[in-house]
């Protein structure tokens, strides 16, 4: 157990040194991110330059989706340029090691990301964060966390693939689909004029069983799909 | 699969002649009172669903048999249900909205069933979208698709139901009136024997094609 929780660690800290040097995939997840706002802002801001009701909780959502669907693709993409995800699993470490590791690595960019991307729906749509931080800071992190670990999994599976790049938003949306209303709703019901945080606790209760759910049938599935 | 042999002809004889005098039962069945004539599409849209459904599961377990196994068997029987949730699930996805014109006055609405319904059918579309452009392995990497898509099922109810809640329940069927009843179970029986002799031919077809592919790659070698 520690082993596997070590070379996991081992290998999300080579991604996160890999990044932190040429910060590639920060600057374009951000900025796509930051795309995605703005044409959302130009379907949802009505002619006295107001949001309509609910709009800032979807739209940040989606960003995050969107972006963190870009973020997964480069992230394999960038094992495989080099036939590094070969070596990785040829490796005398544990399969789930190796998931743990790229789901951790994808976890650190995405809430960088976030971060930017929350403070900024935030402040362009009029969105209190003083009022519930602990709740939503819940349920990004819960929400991005559920995203992620199906995310890697389909991801890595798709590596090998030519046409991964259409085929994993495929079959990632479908399957987060309980991510995206669980995270809309409860940042609806926070950002709402009137909050119900008892309503945005238990959208955070379902993401987090989502949550351990789908990370212990990743790190069940990771090994036989990976096998070949 | 010697049984198929028999299997397949016996059911698709018994589930052509159900449908040929399903017609004629369903209409001597009395017109709801509220809907009227509309309401019969019941007959066929209530029974496709529970076929999908019925092939949805059949699915997701001999996937998640050929991952642990692989044995090739239990894939053929994966993916011909898979075909079979797409395709009896468009029949839900096309009879629903033309009862709901008439019943709501609205082709679609954002409701728990009908979002569920969506998701899973586009779950299994995108495990054939996988199947057939994924190339060589992607029989593994559907069947991990399809278990996710099996563990995923409460979380989409969940989620759904906690959503949008407003929609015809699940007590319909038992308290259906018997003259209603019976066209209904005969309906859901002729589906059912339909569903047993499209599955059976489908992983004979597709037992055959992988022997030919095997056949074809051992020539080559």
């Amino acid at each position: 157990m520690i082993d596997v929780l070590r070379a996991a660690w081992l290998i999300a800290r080579k991604d996160i040194v890999v990044e932190i040097r040429n910060r590639e995939l920060a600057y374009t997840t951000l900025f796509f991110a930051v795309a995605c706002i703005l044409v959302f802002a130009v379907a949802f801001v009505d002619d006295m330059g107001h949001a309509i009701p609910g709009a800032a909780a979807g739209i940040l959502w989606v960003a995050i989706a969107f972006s963190g669907t870009l973020a997964l693709g480069r992230t394999f993409e960038r094992e495989r340029q080099s036939e590094t995800l070969r070596a990785l699993l040829l490796s005398p470490i544990e399969r789930p090691a190796v998931y743990l590791g790229k789901l951790a690595a994808l976890l650190m960019l995405m809430f960088a990301v976030e971060a930017v991307v929350v403070t900024l729906v935030a402040t362009m749509f009029q969105a209190s964060l003083g009022r519930a931080p602990w709740m939503l800071l819940g349920l990004v992190v819960a929400g991005t966390v559920g995203f992620a670990a199906v995310g890697t999994l389909f991801a890595a599976m798709l590596a090998r693939l030519r046409s991964r790049d259409v085929l994993l938003p495929m079959l990632l949306y479908p399957v987060t689909i309980p991510v995206v209303i669980a995270g809309v709703k409860g940042t609806q019901a926070i950002f709402a004029a009137e909050p119900n945080l008892d309503l945005a606790g238990m959208w955070l209760a379902m993401l987090i069983s989502f949550d351990a759910v789908f990370i212990t049938l990743s790190l069940w599935t990771f090994g036989p799909v990976m096998s070949e | 699969m010697r049984t198929a042999r028999w299997l397949v002809p016996a059911s698709l004889a018994v589930a052509l002649l159900m449908f040929f005098r399903a017609p004629y039962l369903i209409n001597a069945a009395p017109e709801e009172s509220t809907m009227g004539a509309v309401q019969k599409i019941f007959y066929f849209h209530v029974p496709s669903a529970i076929v999908a459904m019925l092939s949805a599961i059949v699915s997701g377990i001999a996937s998640a048999m050929y991952l642990r196994g692989r044995r090739p068997m239990a894939d053929h029987v994966a993916l011909a249900a898979a075909e079979l949730v797409v395709l009896f699930g468009a029949v839900v996805l096309a009879t629903g909205p033309l009862w709901a014109r008439k019943a709501w006055g609205l082709w679609w609405v954002w409701e728990a069933r009908l979002v569920i319904t969506l998701i899973m059918w586009m779950l299994f579309v995108a495990y054939l979208l996988l199947r057939r452009f994924g190339g060589p392995g992607s029989d593994v990497l559907s069947s991990a698709v399809s278990l996710v898509g099996a563990v995923l099922v409460p979380f989409v109810y969940w989620s759904v139901n906690m959503w949008r809640t407003m929609h015809p329940t699940t007590s319909v069927v038992p308290s259906l009136q018997p003259e209603m009843m019976k066209p209904f179970l005969w309906s859901l029986a002729a589906f059912l024997a339909f569903y047993l002799a499209l599955l059976l031919t489908r992983v004979r077809l597709e037992k055959s094609r992988a022997a030919l592919e095997q056949a074809f790659l051992a020539l080559e070698d």
